[in-house]
């Protein structure tokens, strides 16, 4: 029986986004013993092998955010320890982390997503700064988002207006990570669609519209309640809202994702998906996109992460 | 259906909540805690120095033997015996004659300056502070909706010509100079004995109150600190300080010494903030002043703090890219470190982080976003080893971070920061070590 499972809940962990991970996990686990599981919250740190080995738990739900959780590489541990997951495998969620891998899968499978270049620290220095900015800024206009190719939480994040603001914006990405992607901005609506598998296929959840106060969805307006205003379903056109929907679904099946995912995009003027990137590893926050989402579907996210777990469970030696 | 902010709360909020908001500096502070990463950001006392066990036996035996006291209700302005013994460690110090009559206790010196700011600011009334200063008192002040303006320093501590300058532009707004003339928090520098004369006169002619907080005094590594302002006047200083660097900060036990009307109405207000400060904290620190050896235990620390000073000293003469200098503090437990020209503090958090080592970036400590180029180092809570690591750490960002702004050019200055928060977004809370 599935209230017999004894769930761990993993958060925490040494990414930028270690204090957005605990508040996620933090949650799961309440919505997890609110649905009558036996859960624990663990970090990811050295005593968790010896914890899995010594007391190995039916399944684990990642609410680890950054690296760790999304990069793939704890879930290749995992599955060295024969512990199974919510949520897809090392090798997609590899490929969904790196956010210029992830649009160039998504470009071949012919789902929309910005124009984009993706470039190491090293090559500016290589062939000269001002050379490679020039040629970015000719090639895909103006204004740019600029982002690292790996992160999230909108960390290291900015748009580019004007060209003299570029070389700033990348200094400020290259903090947070040796490579940035660099992307064509697309003016529009801004909205996450999560897409959830309960056993009768992938399923997109209602898309949650996001209008930060101050225009700008950043760090503080993703985790100060009361900065940013969501409304879900998002104030889209059903004709927009159904082509949401579907993209969102093609982005989660090319990407070969399982059980959870959160598709972001931009819809614009004329009703056009955009797929910007997407999360292997919602947040679960009390202003995370992902449970507004369940709630504006109706579901209870307990019996929601229940049913997650007991698929995931079943998994194990499969 | 209408959106939501996850915040049905938003239009009734204070003004001074205004910019309470969560911040990128913060959530990387968070990893900072983890062990994997050399913490220069705290604030810290060795803990571990103390004697616990005894310290235990005396917990203990101040549940079972003095319990029907330490456990109730107590009066708002601390117990007598507890004031009594702050008298005696404020003579240490050099204030002779103090009366326990004018002491409050409080819950550590934070809330003696919160008190302060209860009874003497406005809101937009003007605070002057060093600059940099204690992001605790920033905190406290902007609560109060006062504005703060820094008065620059040097390797002798607040500047005379500086302060009588901002004296001048204030034209008459300013409630008091708040001033930590000793071991400075963050900068680490002391107030020379010739300045705080100066310093006293300038205040006096201008009828200007001095706040003084005083929580490193006794944590000197040559010799004894100069004597503390309150020390030298006894009329319009008020003192503060706290046992949370010679004892503990668990205990959240300080004090403030002032003048008899204004000692009133600090109790007054305290009652009506707190009622009264804890009496078991109060009874421990009381049975830890009488019965056992703090003096001894204030040289260890002394002695630990001095080595560690040294430890980071060192490192960062062996390691820092040319172009960095630092204050070569002579107690208390913190270094402040000027980057070479371009460097940007709070910008090169993430990549220190990814680095794992952490430290304050320079602008939690200014009112006005200033201190991009500054950074405080902790020495009191890492080993000599761990700080020098640390140092190799910090100095491979800063490398770094000289060639990406190379590449890009020197006056690429700091990304764009769209948000300016209060400076406590750029610090640490409390619990980080």
């Amino acid at each position: 029986m599935i209230g017999d499972l004894d769930i761990l809940v993993l958060a925490g962990g040494l990414s930028y986004e270690r204090d957005v991970s605990l508040r996620s996990g933090r949650r799961v686990l309440d919505a997890l013993r609110g649905a009558g599981l036996g859960a624990t919250l663990r970090d990811a740190d050295a005593t968790l092998l010896p914890y899995l080995q010594a007391d190995p738990p039916a399944a684990v739900v990642i609410a680890l955010h950054g690296a760790t959780g999304e990069d793939g590489s704890l879930r290749g541990v995992l599955d060295l320890c024969g512990v199974p997951y919510v949520g897809c495998d090392a090798r997609a969620s590899r490929l969904a982390w790196d956010k210029p891998s992830a649009k160039s899968m998504l470009r071949e499978r012919g789902i929309r997503t910005p124009d984009w270049v993706a470039l190491p620290h090293d090559r500016f220095s290589e062939l000269g700064a001002v050379a490679v900015l020039d040629r970015i800024v000719d090639r895909l206009g103006l204004p740019l988002m600029v982002k690292p190719a790996q992160g999230g939480s909108g960390l290291g994040a900015a748009v580019v207006r004007d060209a003299a603001a570029l070389p700033a914006a990348m200094v400020g990405c290259f903090a947070y990570d040796s490579t940035a992607l660099v992307e064509r901005y697309v003016p529009g609506t801004d909205v996450a669609v999560s897409v959830v598998d309960l056993g009768d296929g992938p399923q997109a959840l209602p898309a949650v519209e996001i209008v930060p106060r101050d225009g700008v969805y950043d760090y503080a307006a993703r985790y100060t309640a009361g900065l940013t205003t969501w409304h879900t379903p998002a104030r889209l056109p059903s004709p927009a809202a159904a082509k949401v929907a579907s993209a969102a679904l093609a982005a989660h099946a090319a990407l070969g994702l399982r059980d959870l995912s959160r598709v972001d995009l931009i819809v614009d003027g004329s009703g056009e998906p955009w797929v910007l990137g997407v999360n292997v590893s919602p947040g679960m926050t009390e202003t995370s996109l992902l449970p507004l989402a369940v709630q504006a579907a109706g579901w209870d996210i307990g019996k929601m992460l229940a049913t997650l777990v007991g698929r995931a469970a079943a998994r194990v030696g499969a | 259906m209408t959106g939501t902010t996850q915040d049905d709360y938003t239009d009734r909020y204070a003004r001074r909540v205004r910019g309470m908001t969560t911040s990128e500096i913060r959530a990387l502070f968070a990893v900072a805690s983890r062990p994997e990463v050399v913490s220069l950001a705290g604030g810290s006392p060795y803990i571990a120095a103390l004697p616990l066990d005894a310290v235990g036996d005396m917990l203990g035996r101040l549940a079972s033997e003095h319990g029907a006291t330490s456990l109730q209700y107590g009066i708002g302005q601390g117990t007598v015996e507890l004031r009594e013994r702050i008298c005696e460690v404020m003579s240490l110090s050099g204030i002779e004659g103090a009366s326990p009559d004018d002491v409050v206790v409080t819950v550590g010196g934070q809330q003696a300056l919160d008190l302060i700011a209860r009874l003497f600011l406005d809101p937009g009334d003007v605070v002057l502070a060093e600059g940099p200063t204690y992001v605790g008192a920033l905190g406290v002040f902007q609560a109060a909706q006062a504005q703060v303006h820094h008065v620059a320093m040097d390797a002798d501590g607040l500047i005379p010509e500086a302060l009588s300058a901002a004296i001048a532009a204030t034209d008459g707004r300013a409630k008091f100079l708040y001033t930590i003339p000793t071991y400075q928090n963050p900068a680490g520098v002391t107030l020379s004995a010739a300045r705080r004369e100066e310093v006293l006169d300038i205040c006096e002619r201008a009828g200007l109150l001095i706040v003084e907080d005083d929580p490193y005094g006794m944590l000197s590594f040559s010799g004894d600190a100069p004597l503390p302002l309150r020390a030298r006047r006894r009329e319009g200083v008020f003192y503060v300080s706290t046992f949370s660097k010679t004892f503990a900060p668990g205990l959240r036990v300080g004090w403030v010494l002032a003048p008899h009307a204004v000692r009133e109405k600090l109790v007054m207000a305290s009652e009506a903030s707190i009622l009264c400060p804890s009496g078991f904290a109060q009874g421990a620190v009381t049975q830890y002043l009488s019965t056992m050896p703090w003096r001894e235990q204030v040289k260890i620390y002394r002695e630990i703090y001095r080595e560690r000073r040294d430890a980071l000293l060192e490192a960062l003469q062996d390691l820092m890219p040319t172009g960095t200098s630092w204050t070569r503090p002579e107690g208390g437990l913190f270094v402040w470190t000027t980057l070479p020209d371009g460097l940007d503090s709070k910008a090169m958090m993430p990549r220190a982080i990814a680095a794992r080592v952490a430290y304050v970036p320079g602008t939690g400590f200014y009112a006005d976003g200033t201190g991009r180029q500054n950074m405080r180092l902790n020495f009191s809570f890492s080993s000599p080893e761990r700080l020098r690591e640390g140092v190799r750490r910090l100095a491979g960002v800063m490398e770094q971070d000289l060639a990406m702004r190379a590449v890009f050019g020197a006056d690429v200055g700091a990304a764009p920061h769209r948000r300016r928060g209060p400076a406590a977004a750029d610090a640490p809370g409390p619990d980080l070590a």
